[in-house]
């Protein structure tokens, strides 16, 4: 500019710029993957970070708390029956002197299996179910979903009573009533992405190349439709652990002399007058977990939600 | 509009079909009889069988099943003598409705305020407040608030009565209980959706053509906010049903659930049958009218579900 205020101009000042291709197809910025992105966004977000550390620390809890203590989960001492909170036992004890906190561990340990385990059968099922009817539409779609439709008309907690009455307890028996009626809503979710998803031009290229169609649907349609699938995952987990603690809270838990937060809590209800911290140290450790898979849920779907992608 | 309701129509009757044949099954799937254990002699015991037809292939009882539950007739009590499932439901579901109803009209009322006040003023007091309150309902089980109420309010504070049924007063820690759930739920649903509606084209127009900020907010956000709502109605009465199920054992609330929660620990086959199909009768009903109410609220959704 100075220059050309001056008046001095020369002709090498009007060289033609040269397109020159490396420096066009140059990366200005580091490549992020989607993933990347996600756990970019996730960490901004100082509730989901909170909610992460929550859960690590329970789960941390339940695997690392049986080697702190002496007591077993099991080991029954009628000399040292509903203790209060001390320096041995460290949450007290329980009706039949079982050490609190051994069982907090443990049960904490059955309810995250039993709730991570539905949640996982539920995907199985749900993905399968509801890729199978997206990517061949049509008839079969709606066949499919008009089955999807009915069942969805049913009360899932009252088949899961129904079910357990029927059923021999124990903990695959409440984590096959529980995907009974869970799966549905993640066949409809995975349809409704795998709906849109196929339509695309690399889907279609797929084709012309000749995947197969349970190869496009692996490979293709499910790692892009991951982020929502995860997002809907997390808040199933809750849903189940919850959905346990209802079952043992009406006595249809787990059998003894196995534990979980929910049956913990049940037994804690029968004593609440005298000695209430026996229902409320389960009480907290089941709405700690909850809360942290709530909290991580809200996170990964802002940051997995491709619309409010920067 | 006939065809989008005759759609859900049917879906519902077989959602119901469904149900009914899956508990028949379910409870014939158990080994042994319900006479198994009495003391009597193996042909009184056959004898019962005959009467009570369960001698029958299991087809015939199947259709004799369903001719009785078509006549409204859902059997006898096999562990409460002498009382029908009809006599118990007429008996504890008034008082379930009741305390659900108290429930349902609190969590609603409260959640759509709460959620309103949050949307429109986005982060201040009243949106954390509300996203606070949000987080708590949904995390802590409805069972657990109950308990811990019940011991703190009602005995620690002496502030209300801690169980029991009949008056106002003691319906209020169970109700409350029993919504806050629901509560959340709407005010997060009811949170969001303002969120969304107040940055429409729809509402840059009302506020350009000069309309005041009370008419913008109840002509415009609040009706066109509500709408998502009455979706999650169907889901949030069937989550109120059955929370009411441990809420009325938990108060000791002569309703419908404490029946049911009986009835499962007693193994009263019958009557856990009618309930189950009482109770999912219910709610096949509440989510159908929740659909076609919706059908009538938004031409969108009509036009939407019956072209696909």
């Amino acid at each position: 500019m100075a220059l050309a205020i001056s008046g001095r101009l020369s002709p090498e000042m009007f060289q033609p710029v040269v397109i020159r291709e490396e420096e066009a197809e140059a990366l200005t910025r580091p490549v992020i993957s989607y993933w990347q992105d996600a756990w970019r966004r996730f960490k901004k977000n100082r509730l989901a970070m909170f909610g992460l550390g929550l859960l690590c620390f329970m789960l941390a809890l339940s695997f690392i708390g049986p080697y702190l203590t002496p007591y077993d989960f099991r080991e029954q001492s009628l000399l040292e029956c509903n203790l209060p909170p001390s320096s041995t036992h460290w949450l007290g004890t329980d009706n039949l002197g079982r050490d609190i906190f051994a069982r907090l561990c443990y049960g904490a340990q059955i309810s995250l299996f039993i709730g991570i385990m539905a949640a996982f059968l539920d995907l199985v099922i749900g993905v399968i179910y509801g890729g199978i009817s997206g990517y061949f539409g049509g008839l079969v779609d709606d066949i499919m979903m008009r089955i999807v439709d009915v069942l969805y008309g049913i009360p899932w907690l009252i088949i899961v009573i129904l079910l357990l009455v029927v059923m021999s307890p124990g903990i695959w028996t409440i984590i096959l009533a529980m995907s009974i009626t869970g799966w549905l809503g993640m066949a409809r979710l995975v349809r409704g992405q795998i709906l849109q998803i196929k339509e695309q031009e690399y889907v279609l290229a797929a084709r012309v190349l000749g995947a197969s169609p349970a190869g496009i649907i692996i490979r293709h349609l499910i790692p892009n439709a991951m982020g929502v699938i995860i997002v809907n995952l997390t808040f199933t987990i809750p849903t189940a652990i919850f959905g346990e603690a209802f079952l043992s809270f009406i006595g249809l838990g787990v059998p003894l002399p196995l534990a979980s937060l929910g049956s913990m809590a049940n037994d804690g209800y029968q004593y609440l007058l005298i000695y209430p911290y026996q229902l409320f140290f389960p009480a907290i450790a089941i709405c700690l977990i909850m809360l942290g898979f709530n909290f991580v849920g809200d996170g990964l779907r802002d940051a997995l939600d491709p619309r409010l992608r920067q | 509009m006939g065809r989008y309701i005759l759609r859900r129509f049917a879906f519902s009757v077989a959602a119901l079909w469904v149900i009914v044949t899956l508990t028949f099954l379910l409870m014939h799937s158990i080994p042994g009889d319900p006479f198994m254990g009495e003391k009597v002699t193996e042909a009184i015991r056959l004898n019962m069988l005959r009467k009570y037809g369960l001698d029958k292939p299991l087809w015939q009882q199947y259709l004799v099943y369903i001719g009785n539950l078509l006549r409204g007739d859902l059997g006898i009590s096999l562990r409460m003598t002498n009382r029908t499932v009809n006599d118990l439901i007429r008996e504890g579901f008034p008082v379930s409705c009741v305390l659900g109803l108290e429930a349902l009209a609190f969590a609603v009322t409260t959640g759509l305020c709460l959620g309103t006040l949050a949307g429109l003023k986005h982060n201040s007091g009243w949106d954390y407040l509300a996203i606070v309150v949000a987080i708590i309902g949904i995390s802590v089980p409805n069972f657990i608030t109950a308990s811990i109420l019940q011991y703190v309010v009602g005995y620690r504070l002496r502030l209300l009565p801690i169980a029991r049924w009949g008056t106002f007063e003691q319906s209020i820690i169970p109700a409350f209980s029993l919504g806050l759930g629901t509560l959340a739920i709407t005010a997060r649903m009811m949170r969001t959706s303002i969120l969304d509606v107040i940055n429409q084209d729809y509402i840059r127009t009302a506020k350009a053509k000069g309309l005041s900020e009370a008419e913008i907010t109840w002509r415009h956000t609040l009706r066109n906010a509500i709408l998502p709502i009455v979706t999650i109605m169907g889901p949030l009465i069937a989550g109120i049903t059955t929370g009411s199920l441990l809420i009325e054992q938990i108060f000791g609330i002569p309703g419908l659930g404490k029946y049911y929660v009986q009835s499962v620990y007693n193994r009263d086959y019958t009557l856990i049958l009618g309930t189950t199909v009482f109770y999912a009768t219910i709610l096949v009903v509440m989510n159908f009218l929740v659909d076609v109410s919706y059908g009538f609220i938004d031409p969108r959704i009509r036009l939407l579900k019956g072209r696909e």
